[in-house]
């Protein structure tokens, strides 16, 4: 049913340390692999080994350069899926109901037996969260894992989306954004993550942990004075420093 | 309304069975869980691939690669089984035959070599994991000419760290990610150790621990680093020489680490007349000299409670002897190495080069730490807590990958062991069997016996003029001219002069090359349309040059059409293998380790494993390693010599359950026939941990080294000092001055006198040939993709289907360039064109690609007009594996001096505006080969399960 | 966005037909027998033609029938119940014409509401997005409306008020276009809030995701030249307003009504082609685009 619940249980979702993503694609294909192989159609490729290679995919790693008024350009790499939001402009524009917007927990799904592929959802979302999938004719996104994070034949120790499982630098975190307690909520709150396109007015659950200031050495004045006195000279030349090595190595 | 939503089954089956064995989407070596589904047929297949959280390399996570292993597996450029050549080299014109024919055509060349002249067959084998055996295999044929691909990968940074202090990054150590506050990465954008350094830099930055990024290419780990250094190209050895200037000469260096485990205080024979001169001063058993601070007398390094004194000097007969740190302290405290005598150089200002230096300082001796952890040295002084200054270091290919990249990695280490960080808590810690000095470590051997195995291993370091691997009459004995004095401590061999080499008859002429997994007429070599002309060429007489050529891959790559006979090898989830600690080993700085590969799944095609291929072909010619004393064969396929083979008596390939008294132990012990099922069933690798107290300090560490040997990692204790002072490379420098009976050609004196210098210094790489051309041009390898492999995987080549060149913003506008522009790229050898993307946070002066996307038409099952074809490329075209002739008649190599390490970054261009080529495709565009496999499907789908 | 022909013919000619239905249901011109049943042919044709074709865009065409379930909040939803009231109505009150010469006004009238409730809901189904500033905007139902109308007059024979409605929508193109112009810029949508990095420095898009195409680069990411679409305003609003304009105003001919129809046709299936093409989608600029 397309009206959004007035309030979910929980509020599944992920953080993003753009901090520490290193643009790696791990979390991409690693959720390429499950979802080909799980929750509803797989996730098709067409023309493959051709000239013109097209697949569907839940989540894709941006990157943007971005350059301070003074010092170096930066470069941050940003990986992007659904953001379950609150209000979720997908959900309502269904004209099927095929777009749905979970209880229990606020995941965003995609009930692919009643989607006729309209594309609606897809013009609706700001993110581009939604594909497509071109031999299914059904709308894909991503599931949160659905089919992992509550799964009894996982351990439980692997009940998180496989994005996340696979990400070796650790910077995709999965929790109840809903919970102020929530190892999640707490992360957010610590470094302040924020929310994309707020103006958009979609509330996404997922939230993106901001990079930490870069290239403080570089800020030659701040740091001259709290680092020139590790580097004063103990002596001017190869003599000069032999006769400190002597002293200093009494003291040893 | 209420709320409706459908049902869902949230515990669906995730798959029938796991199994679980070792990645090889690129040379990480993660542990995988192969999910397995029954298909609607009933069949079980690979449906889900992710990591193996037990496993010591990756604790579960995987990369964008090891998660698309699937896609590999099924890749529609598997070769499907032997082959012969059937039409000219390079037509691509192959007909199939069968395994009994494939081993035929190939004991019929190469059993008369062996007769004869066993030096005419080349083996040499590319990213290939099993070298310990494939060298055993040549070692019995008895062939010098045996090689991997790590000369022109990252041997300046492996050997110089095994003759500096034992070991070097990846393989032999990692930072010690629980401890470290700041670590400091040279180059790397994803070059080896993949997962564990993303993994660590996760740990330290949720430790609010600190990354310095010292690369001309902000992407990837620079990306996240906390502080970026754009760094000139090649100028990392100056950079950091002046980082130790600073630090020497504000006395922030760990004196007490220094004197006491390293050479910094051992006694240099200071004697300008003698044959030694230069040489470290020994006692007869060969110890090396210092003075005892506490005496005040000359003494072994190693007695108890020895005071090695940093400062004192011998003097004997009118002449002083100096400790190598009078000497280091002289060299680096000169103006040469201030900030303001490098900063121009290197592109850093001299107050950004001070604040790091200052930087290292503080977080090294201000944040240092005492671990609360007792332990012994082997001098027996007994120390209640461990020291830990917690400064790490890494780089591999980044800086190797120069002319002067030994030097630059030797003065790395240089710079790691001043801070006093290497084995420390906080710093830079070994994996076992490192640490291991290059005096463990065997010499190369070369000596050639018709119907014989060569007299020893082909690989090792050398100590001196005497190990050079040089004929009688001083020629070189090996075809890639690997220790020789154009770069006698080459210890990985010079695969990319192979090819040229042979081509070249110098130093002779080879009947046959047999190769494994190495794109030598593509990515792998430099000057690829040189190398794949040097491939097809014809002698007077209508013979090819290179006579025969034998190559074995799982895909249909770009070399295939090169060959004259193929052997098809499996992938990696079909076949048996072992990460052996004679090898390559995975082990962790608290844990040794090994790992296998087993076969998931069996092959559907007729292929084999290479190694298996092997064990068939040494028995058909009869070699002594793989033959029974009956003349049967010795091994029927590599599982039977993984488990059966015995290196020395008790050691075999893998570590884990070996035959004790009582039942499988860990380390030593004898053959266990069921070995491979224990692997199996503890997910396909063995850990077994350091004990506690033995895990830092190893080198000096006298429970370490008892544990070590226990493990059967050495057969006797052997603690050692770093060598912050190469003593072989002085020995060179000897022979260049006229001592000795081996002596180097007069062409080659001044430069061995030069670049052999026994402490760290940087040289600019030969700019002969380079007026004109002043931009530096540089590959990286992208995370997502490894070598050549990446492009048949249908879902990693959606994410690099095409590379442009990458050019920074500075450039872009004194050029005239726009994104999507093309621009000819030139350099001394040859000229490429390429569309071009701006990029701002780029070195100013470099330019930069992806390696290694560009494919040639045809190859790895895909359309001709893929755009890895017409939009990708390669750097490959710019550089020669020669440096421009310099009208002595000489092929002086482009290489380090010192190694030989392909110096595939040196490479100087031009860069210009021009109108796109023909049809948009980037130039050269050579023509497509015919795929001996086909092309792929036009959609996948690809759902084991219902 | 990509300017998808099933999409454009759909909102093109069923506007047309839905707008000839409203000038049938009010009487205008008041027909019956044959004359109506042409008219109501054409009408139909129109409508239900530009309905069918918009199912081609379909992954699912088979499941279209589900697309009535969501009417409280899809107006994709909304548009088919509009739709179906619409024709059942007018094809009631188009009976009564042709077979009974009877004109049951009450039901005229509802057809004819229920005929503008379609174009309304159609023309709601971008208008609603937020994600197309470009569209989102109460000029995209008067632009659809207003066409609609003007539309149904030229076709219904309604010269006077064809004229007026003409000149109607005409004026209200090129106020969509002007406001249109500026609308991404003034969403305060850009990169900046894409990515939550503006509070760094100046952001710009580096390598994407993936080096081939995909289907929002497809659906999403279209871009003509400034000139060209210059040009085809031109050519969209001179055929869609001013040249029927003239022709209606000239002395009354089948020939020059059917060339004023045709012109209008074409010069709204222009401006309709450029409603797609020139729309920014904000999903756009996670690439880089525009």
């Amino acid at each position: 049913m397309t009206q959004l619940p007035t309030s979910t249980e929980k509020k599944l979702g992920l953080v993003i340390d753009l901090d520490t993503c290193v643009g790696c694609h791990a979390c991409v294909i690693s959720c390429k692999g499950w979802n080909t192989e799980n929750y509803g159609a797989p996730l098709s490729d067409q023309d493959p080994y051709g000239a013109d290679p097209s697949g569907t995919f839940l989540n894709r790693v941006h990157s943007y350069e971005v350059q301070p008024s003074q010092g170096d350009a930066q470069l941050i790499h940003f990986p992007k899926s659904c953001l379950h939001c609150d209000d979720a402009p997908c959900v309502t524009v269904c004209p099927t109901g095929a777009s749905y917007k979970r209880v229990e927990d606020g995941i965003v799904l995609v009930n692919e037996s009643d989607c006729i592929g309209c594309g609606l959802c897809a013009w609706a979302c700001p993110y581009g969260a939604r594909e497509m999938d071109a031999a299914a004719g059904v709308m894909k996104k991503c599931t949160l894992c659905v089919d992992r994070i509550y799964n009894e034949n996982l351990p439980e120790v692997d009940r998180t989306p496989s994005c996340v499982r696979t990400c070796p630098a650790n910077a995709r975190h999965f929790g109840d954004l809903g919970d102020p307690n929530s190892d999640v909520s707490k992360l957010v709150a610590e470094r302040g993550g924020i929310d994309l396109m707020p103006e958009q007015g979609t509330k996404p659950v997922n939230k993106y942990l901001p990079p930490r200031p870069k290239d403080q050495l570089a800020r030659q004045d701040e740091q001259l004075d709290i680092l020139a006195p590790f580097l004063e000279p103990v002596a001017t030349e190869s003599k000069g420093f032999l006769s400190w090595l002597d002293k200093t190595l009494e003291k040893i | 309304m209420t709320h409706k939503q459908p049902v869902l089954d949230l515990s669906p089956k995730v798959s029938d069975e796991i199994r679980k064995t070792t990645c090889y989407m690129c040379a990480c070596r993660c542990g995988i869980n192969v999910h397995m589904k029954k298909d609607p047929l009933g069949d079980l297949k690979v449906a889900y691939i992710e990591g193996n959280r037990d496993h010591p390399v990756n604790k579960g996570v995987l990369c964008a690669k090891g998660s698309a292993g699937i896609m590999q597996h099924n890749a529609p450029s598997r070769l499907r089984a032997p082959m012969k050549r059937v039409g000219e080299r390079g037509s691509g014109e192959f007909e199939e035959i069968s395994w009994d024919e494939a081993y035929d055509i190939a004991a019929s060349w190469l059993k008369p070599i062996r007769e004869t002249a066993p030096e005419k067959l080349a083996f040499f084998t590319g990213r290939d994991q099993s070298q310990s055996f494939t060298s055993l295999w040549a070692q019995s044929f008895g062939t010098p000419n045996y090689a991997a691909h790590g000369g022109f990968c990252s041997v300046n940074m492996a050997a110089a760290g095994i003759y500096t202090m034992g070991g070097a990054f990846w393989e032999f150590g990692q930072p010690d990610w629980d401890h470290t506050k700041l670590f400091m990465l040279f180059g790397v954008a994803e070059d080896h150790d993949s997962n564990p350094i993303k993994m660590g830099i996760g740990k330290i930055k949720k430790r609010g621990a600190r990354i310095i990024g010292v690369n001309p290419i902000r992407t990837g780990y620079n990306a996240v680093a906390d502080d970026w250094v754009g760094i000139t190209p090649g100028t990392d050895g100056l950079f950091i020489l002046s980082m130790i200037h600073c630090l020497m000469k504000a006395g922030k260096i760990d004196l007490h680490y220094l004197a006491q485990y390293t050479d910094a205080a051992v006694l240099i024979n200071g004697d300008e007349k003698s044959p030694e001169y230069g040489l470290k001063l020994r006692d007869e058993g060969g110890k090396e000299l210092v003075i005892d601070r506490k005496t005040g007398k000359q003494t072994p390094y190693d007695q108890k409670g020895v005071k090695p004194d940093l400062a004192a000097t011998l003097r004997v007969a009118g002449v002083t002897h100096r400790p190598v740190f009078h000497q280091m302290a002289e060299m680096y405290l000169d103006e040469k190495y201030a900030p303001e005598a490098v900063a121009e150089r290197c592109g850093i200002s001299a107050q950004r080069i001070r604040t790091l230096a200052a930087e290292l300082a503080r977080v090294a001796f201000e944040e240092a730490f005492e671990l609360e952890q007792e332990w012994t040295d082997f001098r027996g002084e007994h120390h209640k807590t461990m020291t830990g200054r917690p400064v790490s270091f890494h780089a591999m290919r980044g800086i190797s990958a120069h002319a002067n990249g030994f030097q630059t990695c030797r003065a790395l280490h240089t710079l790691q062991i001043l801070l006093g960080t290497v084995e420390v808590p906080g710093g830079f810690r070994f994996k076992p069997p490192y640490p291991k000095p290059a005096t463990a470590h065997p010499k190369p051997h070369c000596k050639v016996t018709p119907n014989a195995p060569l007299d020893g291993p082909h690989l090792g370091f050398v100590h001196g003029p005497d190990d050079l691997a040089l004929k009688d009459d001083g020629t070189p004995a090996r075809i890639d001219k690997a220790f020789t004095w154009e770069n006698p401590m080459s210890a990985h061999g010079l695969m990319h002069m192979v090819i040229s080499n042979a081509h070249a008859g110098d130093p002779y002429k080879i009947d046959t090359l047999f190769m494994y997994m190495a794109n030598m007429s593509w990515n792998s070599s430099m000057n690829t349309s040189g190398v794949t002309q040097m491939l097809t060429d014809k002698d007077e007489s209508g013979e090819y040059v290179i006579p025969r050529i034998i190559y074995s891959d799982a895909y249909s790559s770009e070399m295939v059409a090169y060959a004259d006979l193929i052997l098809p090898d499996t992938t990696y989830l079909e076949r048996h293998d072992c990460i052996s600690l004679l090898d390559r080993p995975i082990c962790e700085a608290d844990a040794v380790a090994d790992a296998i590969r087993w076969p998931v799944v069996e092959p559907d095609r007729n292929v084999k494993g290479f190694q298996s291929a092997l064990c068939d072909l040494g028995a058909r010619l009869g070699l002594p390693a793989f033959t029974n004393d009956d003349g049967s064969q010795k091994y029927a396929d590599y599982a039977d010599y993984i488990v059966n083979h015995e290196r020395r008596p008790g050691v075999g390939p893998l570590a884990g359950w070996r035959m004790g008294d009582h039942g499988p132990q860990a380390g030593r012990g004898g053959v266990n026939e069921s070995q491979i099922d224990n692997y199996i069933e503890n997910g396909g690798f063995f850990v077994e941990h350091i004990p506690d107290g033995s895990n830092y300090y190893k080198p000096w560490n006298a429970a370490y080294q008892d544990w070590a040997v226990k493990m059967g990692l050495y057969d006797s204790p052997q603690p050692y000092l770093f060598s912050l002072y190469a003593e072989p490379m002085r020995k060179f420098q000897l022979a260049a001055e006229g001592h000795g009976k081996r002596q180097p050609p007069d062409h080659l004196r001044a430069r061995i006198k030069h670049t052999m210098s026994p402490l760290p210094i940087w040289y600019d790489t030969d700019q002969q040939g380079n007026e004109g051309f002043t931009v530096t041009a540089l590959t990286q390898r992208p995370m997502a993709m490894y070598h050549s492999w990446g492009s048949q995987n249908a879902w990693l080549r959606q994410l690099h289907g095409r590379n442009p060149m990458y050019v920074p913003t500075k450039l872009m506008r004194a050029r005239g360039l726009a994104d999507g522009d093309w621009a000819q790229i030139t350099s001394p050898h040859g000229a490429i064109t390429v569309p071009v993307m701006e990029m701002a946070a780029l070195n100013e002066n470099t330019i930069w690609t992806w390696n290694a996307i560009g494919k040639r038409k045809g190859a790895w099952a895909l359309d001709k007009d893929a755009p890895e074809a017409t939009k990708g490329f390669l750097l490959n075209h710019l550089i020669h594996e020669l440096m421009p002739p310099k009208g002595d008649g000489l092929r002086w190599a482009n290489s380090d001096p010192v190694t030989g390490q392909a110096a595939w970054f040196d490479l100087k261009v031009a860069i210009k505006k021009v109108n796109p080529p023909p049809d948009a495709e980037s130039q050269p565009s050579m023509p497509p080969l015919k795929s001996p496999v086909g092309q792929g499907p036009s959609e996948l789908k690809w759902k084991v399960g219902k | 966005m990509h300017p998808a022909p099933s999409v454009i013919f759909f909102s093109t000619f069923s506007g047309l037909g839905f707008g000839l239905l409203i000038f049938l249901g009010l009487g205008m011109p008041a027909t019956t027998g044959w004359s109506a049943f042409a008219f109501f042919t054409i009408a139909y044709l129109l409508a239900v033609g530009g309905l069918i074709s918009s199912t081609f865009h379909l992954g699912h065409p088979e499941r279209a029938l589900k697309a009535f379930t969501q009417w409280r909040t899809s107006w994709l939803s909304r548009e088919a119940w509009c739709a179906v009231a619409a024709l059942t109505l007018m094809a009631i009150y188009g009976a009564g014409l042709v077979f009974f010469e009877q004109r049951w006004v009450f039901l005229g009238w509802l057809g004819a509401i229920a005929s503008l409730g379609t174009v309304f809901t159609t023309s709601m189904i971008y208008g609603q997005l937020k994600t197309v500033p470009r569209w989102n905007s109460l000029l995209t139902p008067a632009n659809f409306i207003s066409l609609c109308i003007a539309g149904g007059a030229l076709l219904s024979g309604q010269t006077t008020w064809a004229v007026i409605l003409l000149a109607l929508a005409g004026a209200i193109q090129v106020f969509t276009w002007m406001h249109g112009d500026s609308a991404l810029a003034n969403s305060g949508t850009d990169m900046a809030t894409a990515t939550g990095l503006g509070s760094i420095g100046t952001v710009r898009a580096f390598e994407p995701p993936h080096t081939g195409t995909n289907y929002l680069l497809r659906e999403f990411v279209y871009v003509i030249g400034r000139k060209h679409a210059q040009k085809l305003r031109i050519i969209a609003i001179g055929l869609m307003t001013i040249l029927p304009l003239i022709l209606l105003l000239l002395p009354f001919n089948h020939w020059i009504a059917l060339i004023a129809v045709a012109a209008h046709v074409g010069g709204v299936l222009a401006a309709r082609w450029l409603f797609f093409a020139q729309a920014e989608h904000v999903v756009g600029l996670y690439y880089g685009k525009r």
